[in-house]
């Protein structure tokens, strides 16, 4: 069954656009030296808006942890129940993360610990998103 | 002019004690039956139907009359929300007659409907945009200490129709806009389970224990929720969970399991608070209000971490007990919300409850927790032990302290109560006291 699919907006744009191109592109205040993701209008840390720029990183990580889902409430991922649901830290930013089902692992079988490397997955006609797979 | 908003919340840190503490007060409460859903038939079950009875009820044990009452503050969002689908709304059925020809009194009551049909002749403050049970309850404290009236009825009214809770809406839909676009896509709506699922994941891997820990603790919450004879455990003959239905019950999100998650319910509660004065000439003895603070903590990335529940939760104990003036040693009765278990660990820790620190919960739940014990923890049975009411937890402190709680009554000390519906990132607690200060 397919993901359900992103709705871009005025502010997330950029970041749809960078996946739809296969990058992982997210904000960096350049007063802060810390990046951000999901996108904001200001800086999490120091509310600056004008120190918001795009920056491309290299998409690698770990796995933090991981559920599995059994009985979610969306509909369109029920077909896939059971899943993997896991937790991935961004390696150059710890404190970003984001979700990953884990194409290629087999639900409860998550290597927690293990490095992890991004990919992009179609989710509909000319929308990627942003996945990620175990690095061996 | 523009009317500025008035900025009731206490929700920054150091705002120092109360100004109000003790000057305001709960003199009385009602709860409608709970039932799973309603019937769709059985007029005098509606949502509308169960709030006008909780808010007799309320009045009746406070010992006040319709015309006493100058203050309505009614939730009216519906708790199923905008994923409710089926569920949220009636339309398009075919509306009843008066008072039920609308979506008001069915899926939704606010504070003009109630005071129409109650026939409230003397309210001059009914607010518009209620915030939940969470907050309502310092809306109320705030807005009586401010003089913006003197007998004020609460009302958290928490509506269940049928179909699957929140499975419609935008639950249904095939693309995720605004927040959902970063969580949606890979299978995660958003609610408090995802929230803090992964941080109690998190959590047992930093301290030590396993998911099934939690379940000495869900058990008792069990127990206690028998033992509340509004709750729709008690009242609709439940047997007593055990450990072996625990750790043999389905998942929702392994290692999330159905009873860590609480029961949707067709139900209303109602309080009467009031000031501290007033209150000591009503029925009952009055449960002063110590202080209500709030908060409203944002995320900084997709996922809260175990790292920033921590600091969340920790902020709003220091807030709570700052405002009141007490320390952990001073609360005697601690009713945390449970809405799914794996939340009240974050807080029975952060506020230091009977010395509980970061990573003590799961050897404190396997203590004894009963009411009648040493360390009476959530003997309201919240949630999980009552159903979605998410009223248990402030009614069993007010009967605490009232010392009418019945078998759930607390053999330890019983004058002062803490009480909240909150998550760790937004929400509000209640400081309780037997005595005004």
């Amino acid at each position: 069954m397919p993901k359900i699919i992103p709705a871009p907006d005025d502010l997330s744009k950029p970041f749809w656009d960078a996946v739809n191109e296969k990058r992982l592109s997210v904000q960096n205040c350049t007063a802060c030296d810390r990046l951000q993701y999901p996108p904001r209008q200001t800086c999490f840390a120091c509310g600056s808006a004008e120190k918001l720029e795009w920056k491309d990183v290299e998409g690698k990580g770990h796995i933090s942890t991981y559920i599995v889902i059994e009985d979610g409430r969306l509909n369109r991922r029920m077909p896939d129940q059971p899943y993997n649901l896991a937790l991935i830290t961004l390696d150059e930013d710890t404190s970003v993360n984001f979700y990953s089902n884990l194409p290629g692992v087999p639900p409860y079988e998550v290597p927690v610990g293990a490095a992890v490397q991004v990919i992009f997955e179609e989710v509909g006609p000319d929308q990627l998103i942003h996945e990620w797979q175990v690095v061996d | 002019m523009a009317t500025q908003p008035y900025k009731w919340r206490r929700d920054t840190d150091g705002l120092g004690v109360w100004e109000h503490r003790g000057k305001v007060a709960v003199a009385g409460f009602g709860h409608s039956p709970v039932n799973r859903r309603w019937d769709e038939t059985s007029m005098d079950q509606t949502l509308g139907a169960y709030s006008m009875l909780a808010c007799k009820l309320a009045m009746e044990d406070a010992g006040v009359t319709p015309d006493q009452i100058d203050g309505v503050i009614c939730c009216d969002s519906h708790i199923a929300g905008s994923s409710g689908g089926t569920a949220s709304n009636w339309a398009p059925r075919p509306y009843f007659d008066p008072p039920y020809d609308s979506e008001w009194g069915l899926t939704l009551v606010n504070g003009d409907w109630l005071v129409k049909q109650l026939e409230l002749p003397n309210v001059k403050y009914a607010p518009s945009n209620v915030p939940t049970i969470g907050e309502m309850l310092g809306l109320a404290a705030q807005s009586i200490a401010d003089g913006k009236c003197t007998t004020c009825l609460v009302i958290y009214p928490t509506g269940n129709m049928e179909g699957r809770y929140r499975r419609g809406g935008e639950n249904a839909q095939d693309h995720a806009d605004g927040a959902r676009q970063w969580t949606f896509p890979w299978g995660n709506h958003g609610g408090n389970d995802f929230i803090n699922i992964f941080p109690h994941n998190q959590y047992c891997l930093k301290y030590g224990g396993t998911h099934d820990d939690v379940a000495p603790f869900v058990i008792n919450q069990h127990r206690n929720g028998l033992l509340t004879p509004w709750g729709y455990n008690a009242s609709s003959g439940m047997v007593q969970l055990t450990e072996e239905d625990y750790v043999n019950s389905r998942y929702i999100l392994n290692p999330l399991r159905i009873f860590d998650c609480d029961r949707p319910v067709n139900a209303s509660a109602a309080y009467l608070v009031t000031t501290a004065e007033r209150a000591r000439d009503m029925k009952q003895p009055p449960v002063y209000v110590l202080n209500h603070s709030q908060h409203n903590f944002t995320q900084r990335t997709t996922q809260p971490d175990l790292d920033e529940i921590e600091e969340w939760t920790d902020r709003a104990a220091k807030r709570m007990y700052e405002g009141a003036g007490l320390g952990p040693a001073d609360v005697d009765i601690f009713n945390p919300y449970d809405g799914y278990s794996i939340m009240s660990q974050f807080f029975l820790e952060a506020f230091h409850w009977h010395g509980v620190k970061r990573g003590d919960s799961f050897a404190f739940y396997a203590d004894d927790i009963r009411v009648e014990g040493p360390h009476p923890f959530s003997s309201s049975g919240g949630n999980l032990g009552n159903g979605r009411t998410r009223t248990a937890m402030y009614t069993d402190s007010i009967e605490q302290l009232r010392g009418t709680a019945g078998p759930r009554q607390v053999t330890v000390r019983a004058e002062t109560a803490l009480a909240a519906f909150t998550t760790p990132s937004s929400g509000g607690w209640m400081m309780f006291g037997k005595h005004p200060s």
